[in-house]
């Protein structure tokens, strides 16, 4: 694992750098859905027992921390693509699995900032949520699969172009079917059990049981990490594969 | 230092390299000459394990960089092509970046990055953003980098390309130095006068092959030391001679607009391929 610090302090050094710009991209698009759906939509509607506000702020958790630790495909693709940035990790001693891990604690760590800032936005909106180990490391999972992802899918895609129609096709449906906006037991069957294949899915599942201190579905946290560590394995061998 | 043994490059229809033997000796000026796309690069990018061959391998020490591309790599600095430093950062986080990726000791990463920074005349410089850099002070600070963790072979990319030509001979400056504090350089380039004014020896590589390897003057030797430039129906043709006399004979039976000059590499490898290394 050595230079694993060298890649992964570029990321430190990028997000110190950016923490302002993030902290307020990150806070725009879970506020206008607190707003619409949360106050605007949700005010009279209960889901699983509880008031919208309450089932919808977990699901954001999720949606947001799965969204910015993905996004860490983009930067990693700029950094292959524009800035060759990648070829510096590549042409020091430094293995694949070192890169791997240093990229992807690098989108954890997004995912964990992003989850930290509606934490903060639920105060505002009166939701307090339960803040626990079991909370962080339902978050934990979520970005760590979805960074191992990131990590796979900017190996394999050949642009920038490319990146943005994965993500179009894959993070986008997942965002709004996998139980963040509304109860996944409405489903018909076959949606529901086609959903519950996604990692999305458990992750939500996970985080809301444990931001509303409920008790923990073990198998959803489990789910969780399990796609992670399949992610991660899949993301070290696709470094190799994007040898020229 | 370097050994290339019959190294093999295809990319999909495309023959990169074809059979690459070449041997670089410790201490050794080395320049790899040829035109865009005749196959530098891809040298380049497999010696330093960026690209995978075909077939065939290179030792770096003795290391076999396809065996142990690890262990290969803690010997070697690169330069590549296009600039890759981190336009976001400054100088200084650019060389720590570096110095954690090559496992360096923080107290050495220090002293050399102090050293290398005054080096390359950047130490005013340090704790600027890189996108404020000018081209030379970014292939500078890329030269710095390459060196701060004292790698014995340093692999250049067409590094001068694009710079303007004080500052094309002030990195020539700086590499003739770095090599005389007993690095390897290995330097691409398609620039004739910075093979004839750097190199100890030249490699020249047309479509994947080697077509010619010695000192640059015996190169020169070798296709004739004087030419002559004949001007025929617009189109410009070089004649080879050995001595001054034989081509002063020559020009004047010729009823043509004729120029006798010395020979350069660039004419070595017309000789050799009938083509002009720029084209």
């Amino acid at each position: 694992m050595k230079g694993f610090l060298g890649v992964f302090l570029r990321e430190l050094l990028i997000i110190r750098k950016r923490i302002v710009k993030m902290l307020v991209s990150f806070s725009v698009s879970p506020l206008l859905y607190l707003i619409a759906f949360g106050w605007g939509i949700g005010q009279k509607i209960t889901v699983e027992g509880m008031n919208y506000l309450s089932f919808l702020i977990p699901g954001l958790v999720a949606m947001s921390s799965m969204n910015r630790s993905f996004a860490i495909s983009s930067e990693i693709n700029i950094a292959r693509f524009y800035w060759k940035i990648f070829e510096e990790f590549q042409a020091a001693p430094v293995s694949n699995l070192a890169i791997a891990a240093g990229e992807v604690l690098g989108g954890i760590l997004r995912g964990l900032i992003a989850s930290a800032v509606i934490v903060v936005l639920a105060l505002f909106f009166g939701v307090h949520l339960n803040l626990g180990i079991l909370f962080f490391l339902a978050v934990l999972g979520n970005t760590f699969a979805f960074s191992s992802l990131a990590l796979i899918t900017s190996m394999l895609v050949k642009s920038h172009a490319d990146q943005a129609m994965l993500t179009n096709f894959v993070i986008t449906p997942m965002a709004f079917l996998c139980g963040t906006f509304f109860s996944l037991k409405t489903l018909p069957a076959w949606a529901y059990y086609t959903v519950k294949m996604l990692p999305l899915s458990h992750a939500t599942i996970a985080i809301r049981a444990a931001a509303l201190g409920k008790p923990m579905p073990w198998n959803a946290l489990g789910i969780t990490f399990c796609f992670g560590i399949v992610f991660f394995i899949a993301g070290v061998w696709a470094i190799r594969g994007a040898q020229e | 230092m370097i050994r290339i043994v019959d190294l093999y490059k295809k990319y999909r229809d495309t023959v990169a390299l074809e059979g690459l033997n070449l041997h670089v000796k410790t201490g050794e000026f080395f320049g790899y000459l040829g035109p865009n796309g005749a196959g530098k690069t891809t040298t380049v990018k497999i010696l330093t394990t960026l690209a995978r061959p075909t077939s065939g391998t290179a030792l770096i020490k003795g290391i076999d960089i396809i065996k142990n591309p690890i262990e290969a790599k803690k010997h070697t600095g690169v330069v590549p092509q296009a600039i890759n430093l981190d336009m976001e950062l400054t100088a200084w986080e650019n060389l720590q970046i570096h110095g954690l990726l090559y496992n360096m000791n923080k107290k050495f990463m220090r002293q050399q990055a102090d050293y290398l920074l005054a080096f390359v005349g950047l130490d005013k410089h340090r704790y600027r953003l890189v996108k404020n850099y000018s081209g030379g002070m970014k292939r500078r600070l890329m030269i710095a980098r390459a060196l701060l963790h004292k790698p014995e072979v340093i692999f250049l990319d067409e590094p001068t390309v694009g710079l303007d030509p004080t500052v094309r001979r002030q990195l020539w400056g700086l590499l003739k130095k770095i090599n005389q504090e007993g690095a390897t350089i290995f330097l691409t380039t398609h620039y004739i006068e910075e093979a004839e004014n750097l190199c100890e020896r030249v490699g020249i590589i047309d479509r994947g092959k080697l077509i010619a390897l010695d000192k640059p003057k015996s190169l020169i030797a070798s296709a004739g030391k004087i030419v002559v430039d004949v001007l025929e129906d617009d189109q410009l043709t070089s004649y080879f001679f050995t001595t001054r006399k034989e081509a002063g004979d020559f020009v004047a039976g010729l009823d043509l607009p004729a120029t006798v000059r010395n020979a350069n590499l660039e004419d070595v490898f017309v000789k050799l391929t009938g083509r002009r290394v720029k084209e």
